[in-house]
C-alpha cells in the first residue's frame, strides 16, 4: 500500500494535468523533488490547482471563489459522524460542510472509510453517532429512496447498473422520484397522460445522453458496454435525478487516460454549467488536486486534513497518511520504493 | 451494438413517441393485429376441441404473465402462484353466489380479492430473498390450499363450489364458442396493460428492483413498496386468470390448484423468457400445446407394427410425460433465455440472410 500511495503522489509531480476546458498541460518532472520534500506549496506546482481561469493571480482568485462559497449555509453538513461496525471503527467523529457548488473531495488511502462516509449521506449506512444535515434538514435516519426526492444522487464505486435494461430505461429510472404516473395510470398508458409524461422525461433523459456523449448506445443493453462507458451511463443515471448534490465514488477508478480527460470534463461541466454540488472520491490524486475546490483526507476512519488541494499537499500529517513515519527527506523515500 | 432492434432499413424515429411503441415498426403491430383477428375466426374454422385449447391458453397466459411479472421482472421467486390462481376462481364463484354481481363484474373483483391476498402473503418478501423467499411462498400455497378444504363458508370445503357461467346483458354463456370471445377479451386486454405497465414507471421500477436493489433504492424506489405491489399485481393476474377458470369448467373444487400447477406455470414463463410480456404468451401456448403435440406423435407412430405391440401401448402414457420433460430440459440446454429469445434470433437471422451479422 504504501508503494502505491507514494506513487500517487509521484505521479502527481509528472503526470499530465487536465485542465477545465480539457486541454492537457503536462508538468514537468522536475517539480516531483519539490512535491517529495515537502515544500509543496502553490508556487511549487507551477501552477495552481484551478487551471481554469487564464489569470495571473489564480491561487488569490481560487481562494476568493472558495470563501464566497464557503459564507453560504452549507448544503451538506457532517457532524461528529462515527460509523461503527462490531469492533471495527469505520468513521469516528468525522465532520465536515459542503457549501452550494462546490466541487469537494474525500481522499485517502485504502480503507480509510471515504465510501462509509459516503454510505452514510446516501444512507445506505446510519451512522452509529452524530447527524447529517441536509439543506439545514437532519437527514440522518432517512431512507435511502427518501433522499432522491430531496436532491442526493450517487454513483457506485462498482458498477452498479441495471444491467438488462438498456441505457436509456436506465436513465430514465433515475427520474423515478419526478415521475407521477403509477402502476395504474401507467398501465392505462395513453388515456392516463403516463404517455405524455413518460415523452416530457424522455426529452430531459436525452438531454443528459447528449451531455455525456453517450447517443451511439441508448438503444444498447447497458450490462453490454464496456467499464468505461458504463461509468459514464452510472453518471448519466445520477444526473437524471437532477440532484442538488451528487455523490461519485471513484468516478475514474479503471479508466485510461482519455476516458479520465472526459470524465473530468463532465464533472467539471456539471459542477459549473448544472450547479451540482460534487462530492467526490477518487484516488487519481492528478486530476483530484486539479479539479476540487477543497479537500478532505481521512485516513482510518479519522479526518486529517481539510482545505484547499495546495493546503492538503502541504499538510504534515497527509503526507505521513500517504508516504509512513519515516519520510525525512526525498531520497529517503525513493530508497524505500526501490 | 448489441440490444439493437432489428428495424428495416429506412425505419427513421423522428418522435419519442415513435421510439416508445409497444411494437416495434408498424409491421409488426399490424401483424400482431392480424393475429388478434385470425384468432378470433377460430371458432368458426376450426373444431370445439382446438376452441378449448385456446380457452386454456388464455386463462393460464393471463395467471403466467402475473408470475412474470413478479418472478421474471421483479426477480421474486414464487412456488405459489397456483394457490393464488385458485384463489381467483373461489373468489369469483363467491363473490357471484352470494352477492349476485353478475359474473363478468365478479371476475375483475376476484382479481382484486387475490392482490388483497398476495399482499398479505407478500409481506415476507419485503424481508427476505432467493431461495427463502421460495420456501416462503411455498408456505402460501400449502396454507392456501389447506384453506380451500377447510373454509366451506367460501369454497364449499371438500364438495367444491359451483360458478355461474358468465351472464352478458342477460344472455348467459354456456358454450365454448362464446366463452372463447369473453377469454379473448380478458387475454388482450390484461396483455396490454402488462406491457403499457412495463413501459412506463413502476414497470422500469420492477426491473431496477431485480436488477440492483441497492442502486434502485439510491434512484429513489422504496423497494418494500415495490416489492409488495410486484406481488399484488401477480396476484390480481393469478385471480383473473383463476376466475377464466373457474367460470369455464362451472365448478371449482380444491384439487386443481397443487404445486404441479405451480411448477407449470414457472415452466411457462421460464420456457417463454424471464421478464418478457411477449414471451409469457409463448411458453404458455408452449406448454399447453407440446402434450397435444405429444399426442400427435403417438397416433402418428401408431401406424408401425412395434408400436401396436402391448408393451409399447401400455407404457405410451409414460413415454409421453417423459417426452414432455425432455422437451423442456432441452430448452434449458440450448434456449435458456426462453422462446423470445429464439424468436429476436429467427427475425435477425431472416433480416440479415444471407450474411450472418
Amino acid at each position: 500500500m504504501l508503494c502505491n500511495t507514494l506513487t500517487l503522489f509521484r505521479e502527481f509531480g509528472t503526470q499530465i494535468l487536465i485542465n477545465g476546458v480539457g486541454r492537457i498541460s503536462a508538468i514537468a518532472g522536475a517539480k516531483q523533488k519539490d512535491t517529495d520534500t515537502g515544500n509543496a506549496e502553490s508556487g511549487s506546482l507551477g501552477e495552481p490547482p484551478r487551471l481554469r481561469t487564464g489569470e495571473a493571480s489564480k491561487a488569490a482568485q481560487v481562494r476568493e471563489d472558495i470563501d464566497a462559497m464557503t459564507s453560504h449555509d452549507p448544503i451538506l453538513q457532517i457532524s461528529d459522524v462515527s460509523l461503527v461496525f462490531g469492533g471495527v471503527r469505520a468513521l469516528t467523529e468525522v465532520n465536515f460542510a459542503v457549501h452550494p457548488g462546490e466541487l469537494f473531495s474525500i481522499i485517502g488511502p485504502n480503507g480509510a472509510g471515504k465510501t462509509s462516509m459516503l454510505n452514510c449521506i446516501s444512507g445506505r449506512y446510519h451512522p452509529t453517532s452524530g447527524s447529517v444535515h441536509f439543506k439545514g434538514q437532519d437527514v440522518t435516519g432517512l431512507k435511502p429512496n427518501d433522499r432522491a426526492e430531496l436532491g442526493i444522487g450517487r454513483t457506485f464505486q462498482n458498477l452498479a447498473l441495471f444491467g438488462h435494461m438498456s441505457v436509456l430505461d436506465n436513465i430514465m429510472v433515475g427520474r423515478h422520484h419526478l415521475l407521477k404516473n403509477n402502476f395504474l395510470t401507467g398501465a392505462l398508458y395513453w388515456f392516463s397522460g403516463a404517455q405524455k409524461e413518460e415523452l416530457e422525461h424522455r426529452r430531459f433523459c436525452e438531454d443528459v445522453i447528449d451531455f455525456l456523449e453517450i447517443s451511439h448506445i441508448r438503444k444498447a443493453t447497458a450490462g453490454t458496454l464496456s467499464y468505461g462507458l458504463r461509468k459514464r451511463v452510472e453518471l448519466a443515471r445520477a444526473v437524471a435525478l437532477r440532484p442538488d448534490l451528487i455523490l461519485l465514488d471513484e468516478p475514474m477508478a479503471g479508466m485510461n487516460l482519455e476516458e479520465k480527460e472526459d470524465m473530468a470534463r463532465f464533472i467539471i461541466d456539471l459542477n459549473e454549467e448544472w450547479g451540482m454540488t460534487v462530492v467526490m472520491i477518487e484516488h487519481d490524486m492528478g486530476v483530484v488536486m486539479d479539479i476540487s475546490n477543497r479537500v478532505m483526507v481521512l485516513d482510518f476512519g479519522r479526518k486529517i486534513a481539510e482545505g484547499t488541494p495546495d493546503q492538503v499537499m502541504a499538510n504534515a500529517h497527509v503526507r505521513k497518511a500517504y508516504l509512513g513515519e519515516d519520510s525525512d527527506g526525498a531520497d529517503d523515500t525513493d530508497e524505500k520504493v526501490a | 451494438m448489441a440490444g439493437f432492434s432489428m428495424r428495416p432499413c429506412g425505419d427513421f424515429r423522428t418522435t419519442y413517441r415513435q421510439d416508445t411503441r409497444i411494437f416495434d415498426t408498424v409491421f409488426v403491430r399490424n401483424a400482431a393485429l392480424l393475429g388478434i383477428v385470425a384468432t378470433a375466426l377460430i371458432p368458426f374454422v376450426l373444431d370445439g376441441y382446438y376452441v378449448n385449447l385456446f380457452i386454456q391458453i388464455s386463462y393460464f397466459a393471463i395467471a403466467a404473465l402475473g408470475l412474470n411479472i413478479l418472478v421474471g421482472f421483479t426477480g421474486q421467486i414464487s412456488l405459489g402462484h397456483a394457490a393464488f390462481f385458485g384463489f381467483g376462481a373461489f373468489a369469483s364463484a363467491w363473490i357471484n353466489n352470494t352477492t349476485g354481481i353478475p359474473v363478468l363484474l365478479s371476475i375483475p373483483l376476484a382479481g382484486l380479492m387475490t392482490a388483497a391476498v398476495g399482499l398479505l402473503f407478500g409481506v415476507p418478501a419485503a424481508r427476505i430473498k432467493g431461495l427463502y423467499l421460495a420456501i416462503a411462498t411455498l408456505a402460501a400455497q400449502f396454507i392456501l390450499e389447506d384453506f380451500f378444504s377447510r373454509a366451506n363458508w367460501f369454497t364449499g370445503g371438500s364438495s367444491g363450489a359451483a360458478a355461474n357461467p358468465v351472464n352478458v346483458f342477460g344472455y348467459e354463456i354456456y358454450d365454448d364458442f362464446s366463452f372463447f370471445y369473453v377469454c379473448l377479451f380478458f387475454l388482450v386486454v390484461m396483455y396490454v396493460l402488462g406491457a403499457n405497465l412495463m413501459r412506463s414507471r413502476d414497470g422500469r421500477a420492477f426491473v431496477a428492483v431485480r436488477d440492483h436493489y441497492l442502486s434502485a433504492e439510491i434512484m429513489g424506489i422504496n423497494l418494500t413498496k415495490y416489492r409488495l405491489m410486484s406481488f399484488a399485481i401477480s396476484s390480481f393476474y393469478a385471480g383473473i386468470g383463476g376466475a377464466l377458470y373457474g367460470h369455464y369448467l362451472g365448478f371449482v373444487s380444491a384439487e386443481g390448484f397443487t404445486i404441479l400447477l405451480s411448477i407449470q406455470f414457472l415452466g411457462m414463463i421460464i420456457i417463454g423468457g424471464l421478464g418478457s410480456v411477449k414471451g409469457t404468451l409463448m411458453g404458455t401456448v408452449f406448454m399447453v400445446l407440446l402434450p397435444e403435440v405429444m399426442e400427435a406423435g403417438v397416433s402418428v407412430m401408431s401406424v408401425f407394427d412395434w408400436a401396436r405391440t402391448t408393451a409399447v401401448t401400455d407404457g405410451l402414457a409414460y413415454i409421453k410425460e417423459m417426452a414432455i420433460g425432455l422437451a423442456i430440459i432441452l430448452f434449458l440446454i440450448f434456449e435458456p433465455d426462453g422462446l423470445a429469445h429464439r424468436w429476436q434470433q429467427i427475425r435477425a437471422y431472416w433480416k440479415l440472410y444471407p450474411f450472418s451479422y
